[in-house]
């Protein structure tokens, strides 16, 4: 009966010896990670000026349809009737015919306000976020409109898959009280 | 220089056409714009006539065209309105607010006591059950399956490697959270707090029993999932953890193809090898099992004294059960201190072995890193260039980057992969050697017990226990 316990007591005090050292090293690990620890809560956006409108944060999101989608900076639109961001550039006629829209899914609606200024307006309903009418827009006029992750929609994965495929390393992690890049902002008070 | 530079972009070859439209169709312009025109118009004719100018007119466009695409001026300044039209502003809806994300913690640390009190209090497997679907509800499928205990690996690994990356404090209590629960009671965070063992659990029909030897060596998988998870994370390449989470597809309800079958082709499986992500995929079921193996109060399978019924070694789905060591059967097999010994000797080869597969795999696993695969793609396949749909390549080409500074960056990715693939590898090795051994050490055991290591605490044995307290 005495071998029993001697035996116990040195299993319970192998047992003890490894927790206390397993603790430890927990504690080592968390306090190390404490020095970098961040209250900021962090999210995914976009770089407007590092974008190449490659076309992939269409297709690699994992929400169907993308959680990007084009921002339309109305300060910086020229309101011009000739869209580089609406027409295809080899468009037919300067009307809202869907032959001449540059937009695959028609989410750019065009309205009148006066001889000769449009708004264009875009529904994010039908938005893709495949970026074509950032690119017209930003070879042809003042690159108002630009893609944007839309934090209604965007799940905050861990490692965001368009991140991992953006071409131009666009995509960061900002903090969340500056949870946009809207590109009017940069122009107003430039950084550089 | 400010309105000069926009007289000049407005001949630009891309905007030409479109200024010109505006000056035919619509002359009259507000004040500001109505001057720029007419001085374009005088600037035409005069180079026409001028031919002389033509060339220094050309190289002055270029200069300020670079500069102003450069500076990101307006090529349309902003029209003033007549008809008290007022511009709306871009929506940006707010994301999720941070204290939503605390309660997230708090949820799981009222998840892990309540399933440790049902686990080891009140000893009640139809509250662990009904505290795991509250889980898979919540954690799965109202949070998504994100952020979650597991793929926080990478987020602790990444903050110690990249001096740039901030871990948020949610992320770190998600990983240490659990793992200090399991140290004092066991994996209780299994049973109930983990949205994919949930999901797993719920879908149990008729587990099988697998063979021993099956068993191990399956067991073996994670460890290998955890070094490269570890590894990638390390190295800044990709969080592997998250990307081929099969169940995350099925609590968005939307995934590509291919993770939505892997997902379906899991549960199939688990109706019959019961929770097969847990036991031979999850990474952080190795830290758990750790942990688990030196909980001080662990869940046992009777509340008094075991009467050695053998009616809960069936009711255990996950094999996680040992028997009474039966002496005769261990003097019978032969394995003593000899063999003991051999194994023990063995493990440094074991180590040596593996560590030289790591470092011979590094420029394989490298590859998985962008900037690495891109270096070597352009190396290897210069033609590629040419190549209008590569959208990688003629993204670096437009970038201005030179080769030379893209190779240099890959050759250090390069030189972390060979170091950390070496250290990888020693691990496995010694994991390797590790179970070996384990194979040969016979613990006494009089009653049946619990494996601490592999238990997930789901209380099921709980219920066939005919001991009452």
């Amino acid at each position: 009966m005495e071998k029993k316990s001697k035996s116990q007591s040195r299993r319970n005090f192998i047992q003890n010896g490894v927790r206390a050292s397993l603790l430890l090293s927990l504690g080592t690990v968390s306090v190390a990670a404490l020095t970098k620890v961040t209250g900021q809560d962090y999210v995914w956006q976009i770089d407007p000026f590092k974008c190449t409108q490659c076309g992939r944060c269409a297709t690699d999101c994992v929400m169907a349809p993308s959680a990007v989608k084009c921002l339309h900076a109305f300060d910086l639109c020229g309101y011009c009737d000739l869209c580089g961001g609406y027409l295809k550039p080899d468009a037919n006629k300067q009307s809202t015919a869907a032959e001449n829209q540059l937009c695959p899914t028609a989410a750019i609606e065009r309205r009148f306000i006066e001889e000769p200024y449009f708004e264009y307006h875009i529904d994010e309903d039908l938005c893709i976020g495949c970026g074509k009418c950032v690119a017209g827009c930003t070879s042809f006029g003042n690159g108002s409109m630009h893609l944007q992750i839309m934090h209604n929609i965007c799940l905050n994965c861990n490692n965001c898959s368009i991140a991992q495929v953006c071409p131009s390393d666009a995509i960061s992690r900002v903090p969340a009280s500056e949870a946009y890049k809207v590109k009017g902002d940069f122009i107003n008070n430039p950084k550089a | 220089m400010n309105s000069g530079e926009n007289n000049n972009i407005v001949f630009s070859p891309q905007s030409s056409i479109c200024s010109l439209k505006r000056e035919v169709k619509y002359p009259y312009f507000n004040e500001n714009e109505q001057a720029k025109p007419n001085h374009k118009t005088t600037i035409i004719r005069k180079l026409f006539t001028l031919k002389k100018l033509k060339f220094i007119f050309f190289t002055l466009v270029f200069l300020l065209v670079t500069f102003s695409s450069f500076a990101q001026k307006q090529r349309f300044p902003k029209p003033e309105f007549d008809s008290g039209y007022t511009q709306p502003s871009p929506v940006t809806p707010e994301p999720r607010a941070l204290a939503m994300e605390y309660f997230d913690v708090l949820v799981l640390l009222l998840v892990l006591s309540a399933a440790t009190y049902f686990a080891l209090k009140s000893r009640s497997r139809q509250g662990v059950l009904w505290l795991s679907i509250f889980t898979l509800l919540y954690f799965g499928f109202y949070r998504n399956g994100c952020i979650c205990s597991i793929g926080a690996i990478q987020n602790v690994t990444l903050s110690f490697f990249d001096s740039g990356y901030a871990i948020s404090l949610t992320a770190l209590l998600f990983f240490l959270l659990p793992l200090l629960f399991t140290l004092f009671f066991g994996r209780t965070f299994c049973a109930g707090a983990c949205p994919l063992g949930a999901i797993q659990d719920l879908v149990v029909v008729k587990p099988i029993s697998l063979p021993k030897w099956l068993n191990k060596t399956l067991g073996l998988i994670p460890y290998v999932y955890l070094a490269l998870a570890v590894l990638f994370a390390a190295t800044g390449t990709d969080f592997i953890i998250c990307r081929y989470d099969p169940f995350v597809g099925i609590f968005r309800m939307d995934a590509k193809f291919h993770m939505i079958v892997l997902g379906v082709a899991f549960l199939l499986m688990g109706m019959f090898v019961a929770r097969p992500y847990c036991r031979f995929l999850c990474p952080y079921g190795v830290l758990l099992s750790w942990m688990s193996r030196f909980s001080k109060w662990h869940l046992t399978i009777t509340p008094n004294k075991c009467i050695q019924c053998k009616l809960c070694t069936n009711s255990c789905p996950f094999d996680a059960i040992d028997f009474p060591t039966n002496e005769k059967e261990v003097i019978k097999s032969g394995l003593g201190p000899k063999r003991f010994i051999t194994y023990a000797l063995v493990i440094p080869l074991w180590v040596a072995v593996g560590a030289f597969a790591g470092a011979k795999s590094h420029t394989f696993l490298s590859k998985a890193n962008p900037d690495v695969y891109l270096a070597e793609l352009m190396i290897s396949k210069p033609e590629l260039k040419e190549d209008p749909d590569n959208i990688d390549i003629q993204t670096f080409l437009a970038s201005g980057k030179s080769m030379e500074t893209l190779v240099a960056e890959a050759e250090v990715i390069r030189q972390k992969f060979y170091i950390g693939s070496m250290i990888a590898g020693g691990f496995l090795g010694l994991v390797i050697g590790m179970t070996l051994l384990n194979t040969v050490v016979f613990r006494k055991r009089q009653d049946y017990e619990p494996h601490k290591g592999n238990c997930f605490s789901c209380a099921r044995c709980i219920d066939y226990c005919p001991v009452e307290k």
